[in-house]
């Protein structure tokens, strides 16, 4: 049975819709991101997992029980949750210590069981010398890594996060993705995660679910949806991409100076435009006419720019008139305005509406 | 290797159920009742009084005819309006120069400028009033016997006991709210905005009446329509100097209509006029004051350095200590003096000084001690129910737990706009006849003082709970407590602080009330207001002078322990007003 079951919920205020027809199950112990750009109804949704704001429509129901619709909401101390917030949310009157026991201490546990709860998980975060520490004295790091002791002790059925890394700086948030995920390896609590940021959500997730404007445009485990994004935006947001777009002419599909026979493309059929996507690392770079089965087109280098991990080229088709983004291996040097083969294998090419 | 997942026992749990009542329901319905009895009903009982016959209560325009009906009753009316005007203005001069040197300048004696701001702002206009008796009366005041001693003149140049004897006290003790309103502003006021004109070729002086100045103008402005408000509302100082003056303003006006017998529905209508002038200049101000466009008042301001006055700066503090002189020094000289002679009149010998007056008051007299405790015990229950009541009130706001909870927020600063004098007038209505009959007893005092204060209780309380991140609150709930468990262990605790400034800036004032206490003390329930108002109509000058200032060094303790908790400045901010 799904642990956690979303039904067509909708959150509309007034005339705008923030969140439209959402459908999600999730499984026991299921770690699930929801990704997209500010004000795509990501945290409202999250809200609404958590009980603080109703669905205007539909429902939510744990472990197959009814605890959201519009007519009514279990309150959020009754859902045995946990959430870290943005803001942490740690409060500063209380020591880590008892800000990590007061969701034990609510559960009315005795003195000497809440004490070792706290130490244990303050372990497992690596707080324990900083227990008698106020909040203030701590850093973003550290009080990040409370606000996970004190969410995951109480055992919740669902743990939620509302984009907790987005107040740390860049290293220590890539080094907190690992220890979100870590944490999830070792206790196995179904969680749902909101963030803006592609790669944190690809880092800490079993499935991601894009959205934008309100609708869920995708779900899928990271690796599918970075190599078979289904629509424009999953394409451009996760990741980056050539948007090339062609219309098939007889058994070929005619792109911007080059062409693709139309049986080795997916999808290619009926009168219209086509849009295709096509990652930058998706596409070889040599100086001789490549022997593969893939496309081999000549093209010219009119733009790069060097990233240290990669290249970034700009290179455009003979005949074509817009550039592709080619990303090769630091090693791989071409001079801007030498001539070039690109190789393309049909099957990278990714339909999308 | 992998780290174990530690073995935890599983935690017992609450059963998930669908909660519809929540009891803290009951808490905001409260709220609401209170604050109905509080502000509105005094307000409903004072409109309706008005167009009441006495004893039938029988709809009539009679009162209205009574109250505006002799020429002297009308006269008061704009006697009031030209004290306020006059009063405001002379306010002006004496805090705009002061503010800018303080906020803006290297005068010298800046911090010191700063504590005798404040220790004009802490002293009772009353007291005041008294003080400029001592200085400026007619013959015996210390003023005109030194101008007479000095030329040998007949007779002295002062006489407090006259219009602008009265506008300047009462300028005197209210030019703090102008300084109050005029520093914050001018705190705002980047030097990048001076220096723009200072390149431009416009001096210091030229830059300070082109630039700074016009930019703090609508703080200026703010500032003197409070002083304003506050010269037409005020009971005390009037009734000290314009009754021997003879003339009337409205305050000393409707204490005549209350005096024997009571005609309360004729001083409900005459009430009118001055509830209008202060609802109307409130409005003025709060336009004037948010008016967007200077962009000064609004934005961070960046980086303020303090002009250099050069030589000027000496006749800036100059100037500085000659008001100082005026509000502080002169009249706790003789205020002293006083408070320790056998005789004010006989001056400072040696053989003057004595301890009776304060043991007079402290042991003798039959009610003056007790109206010192009444102050303290009513402004001490007002002030914790304001409190809390209004932290309540901006919380149910700031997190809107109710549809239209902002109509609570409005009752709660509503009676901003209603003086003192006035809103004694409707609770006299509203709960001094039967069934609830509380003319004459604390509670009556309590639940004025309450209502007087409330705005300044709620300005605070929801200044304090915008600070705070609402995320706190609902990590409580997610991990299973209530809102109310929120409330109590994390919410209170947070703003402990605050709520102990709050209490200070309404606990202080509440100690000094007398336009409301005036009209609704009863024999048992004497305040030291009431008290010091009383000494002054019998002329006991000593005595009087020992009560102000005992209440005066009773309130230092507690001014200190707002400056260590809340900071120097907690009572000369801006949300003060």
């Amino acid at each position: 049975m799904s642990k956690l079951v979303l039904k067509n919920v909708a959150k509309r205020y007034g005339a705008f819709e923030a969140v439209a027809d959402f459908s999600l199950e999730l499984a026991q112990g299921e770690f699930v991101s929801l990704l997209g750009p500010s004000g795509c109804g990501k945290t409202t949704t999250l809200r609404m997992i958590a009980g603080f704001m109703p669905p205007s429509g539909g429902t939510i129901e744990m472990d197959g029980k009814q605890i959201s619709s519009a007519s009514g909401v279990v309150p959020p101390e009754h859902r045995r949750m946990s959430m870290i917030f943005q803001s942490y949310a740690i409060w500063p009157n209380m020591t880590v210590g008892e800000n990590v026991g007061f969701g034990l201490q609510i559960r009315k546990l005795s003195r000497a069981e809440i004490d070792r709860r706290v130490d244990k998980i303050l372990d497992v975060v690596q707080m324990r010398n900083l227990k008698g520490r106020y909040p203030a004295e701590l850093s973003g790091g550290q009080q990040q890594r409370v606000a996970l002791a004190r969410a995951i002790v109480v055992e919740p059925e669902v743990l939620l996060l509302d984009e907790p890394l987005s107040n740390l700086d860049a290293n220590l948030r890539e080094e907190m993705r690992f220890e979100i995920r870590r944490l999830h390896d070792e206790f196995r609590i179904t969680t749902v995660y909101v963030t803006h940021d592609q790669s944190e959500a690809m880092v800490t997730s079993d499935r991601i679910v894009v959205m934008n404007k309100g609708k869920i445009e995708q779900i899928d485990a990271p690796h599918v949806l970075y190599g078979r994004p289904k629509s424009r935006f999953v394409a451009g947001f996760i990741g980056r991409t050539n948007f090339v777009e062609g219309a098939l002419q007889g058994s070929d599909v005619r792109f911007d100076g080059f062409g693709a026979p139309a049986s080795a493309l997916e999808g290619a059929s009926g009168g219209g435009k086509l849009l295709y996507s096509l990652r930058p690392q998706a596409i070889g770079l040599s100086t001789q006419k490549p022997g593969g089965s893939g496309l081999a087109i000549e093209a010219e280098i009119v733009d790069r720019s060097y990233l240290g991990e990669y290249w970034d080229y700009q290179v455009r088709p003979q005949g074509g008139t817009k550039p592709l983004r080619v990303s090769t291996a630091p090693t791989a040097v071409f001079e801007v305005g030498s001539r070039v083969w690109l190789e393309i294998a049909p099957s990278a090419m990714v339909r999308v509406e | 290797m992998s780290v174990t997942a530690p073995a935890i026992d599983a935690i017992p749990v609450r059963a998930v159920r669908t909660s519809r009542f929540d009891p803290s329901w009951l808490l905001w319905i409260a709220i609401i009742a209170v604050l109905l009895f509080l502000v509105v009903s005094p307000f409903v009982y004072l409109v309706i009084t008005s167009f009441q016959t006495e004893r039938t209560g029988d709809f009539t325009l009679s009162n209205y005819a009574t109250a505006y009906g002799r020429a002297r009753y009308v006269e008061a009316l704009f006697n009031s309006l030209k004290l306020g005007a006059v009063s405001a203005l002379l306010a002006g001069v004496f805090a705009v120069p002061l503010a800018w040197a303080v906020a803006r300048t290297n005068m010298p004696g800046r911090g010191l400028t700063r504590m005798l701001v404040l220790a004009t702002f802490i002293t009772p206009p009353y007291t005041g009033a008294v003080a400029w008796i001592l200085l400026a009366g007619p013959n015996a005041g210390w003023l005109n016997r030194f101008y007479m001693m000095a030329t040998g003149a007949e007779a002295g140049p002062f006489n407090i006991y006259s219009f602008t004897g009265l506008a300047v006290v009462i300028a005197l003790y209210s030019f703090p709210y102008i300084f109050i309103f005029t520093t914050a502003a001018l705190e705002l006021v980047s030097s990048e905005m001076e220096d723009a004109a200072n390149i431009l070729g416009a001096g210091p002086w030229r830059t300070m009446r082109k630039v700074t100045l016009p930019l703090a103008l609508p703080a200026i402005l703010g500032g003197m329509i409070i002083c304003f408000l506050e010269a037409i509302a005020l009971f005390g100082s009037p009734a000290m100097i314009a009754i021997p003056a003879r003339f009337n303003v409205v305050t000393t006006q409707l204490f005549q209509f209350f005096g024997n017998p009571v005609r309360v529905e004729v001083a409900a209508a005459y009430a009118m006029p001055l509830l209008g002038v202060t609802i109307l200049l409130v409005l003025v101000q709060r336009l004037i004051v948010r008016r967007k466009g200077f962009v000064a008042l609004t934005g961070k301001g960046g980086e303020r350095r303090p002009i250099l006055l050069g030589r000027w700066r000496w006749v800036v503090f100059g100037y500085a200590m000659f008001v100082a002189a005026l509000a502080v020094f002169l009249p706790y000289i003789f205020l002293i003096q006083s408070a320790f002679a056998k005789a004010w009149g006989r001056g400072f010998a040696l053989d003057n000084i004595t301890w009776a007056n304060f043991h007079f008051i402290l042991f003798e007299h039959a009610t003056a001690a007790q109206s010192v405790i009444n102050s303290f015990v009513y402004g001490g229950i007002s002030a914790t129910v304001a409190v809390f009541l209004t932290l309540g009130v901006a919380y149910i706001v700031a997190r809107r737990l109710i549809p239209f909870g902002g109509v609570l927020g409005f009752l709660c600063v509503a009676p901003f706009v209603i003086p003192g004098v006035v809103l004694a007038i409707g609770f006299y209505a509203a709960y001094a006849p039967p069934p609830l009959a509380l003319y004459g007893t604390a509670l009556i005092m309590i639940l004025a003082f309450t209502t007087r204060f409330l705005p300044v209780g709620y300005v605070n309380a929801s200044a304090a709970i915008n600070s705070l991140n609402p995320e706190m609150e609902e990590a409580v709930r997610v991990l299973g407590g209530s809102r109310l468990t929120a409330l109590r262990r994390v919410v209170a605790p947070l703003l402990k602080r605050n709520m102990m400034g709050a209490w200070l800036l309404i606990f202080i004032p509440a100690t000094r009330e007398l336009s409301a206490a005036i009209f609704l003390y009863g024999p048992n329930t004497k305040v030291a207001s009431v008290m010091i108002f009383d000494m002054s109509e019998e002329g006991n000058f000593e005595r009087l002078a020992a009560l102000a200032l005992v209440l005066q060094v009773l309130t230092l303790p507690l001014l200190w322990i707002g400056q260590k908790a809340l900071g120097r400045d907690f009572m000369l901010r801006r949300n003060v007003t």
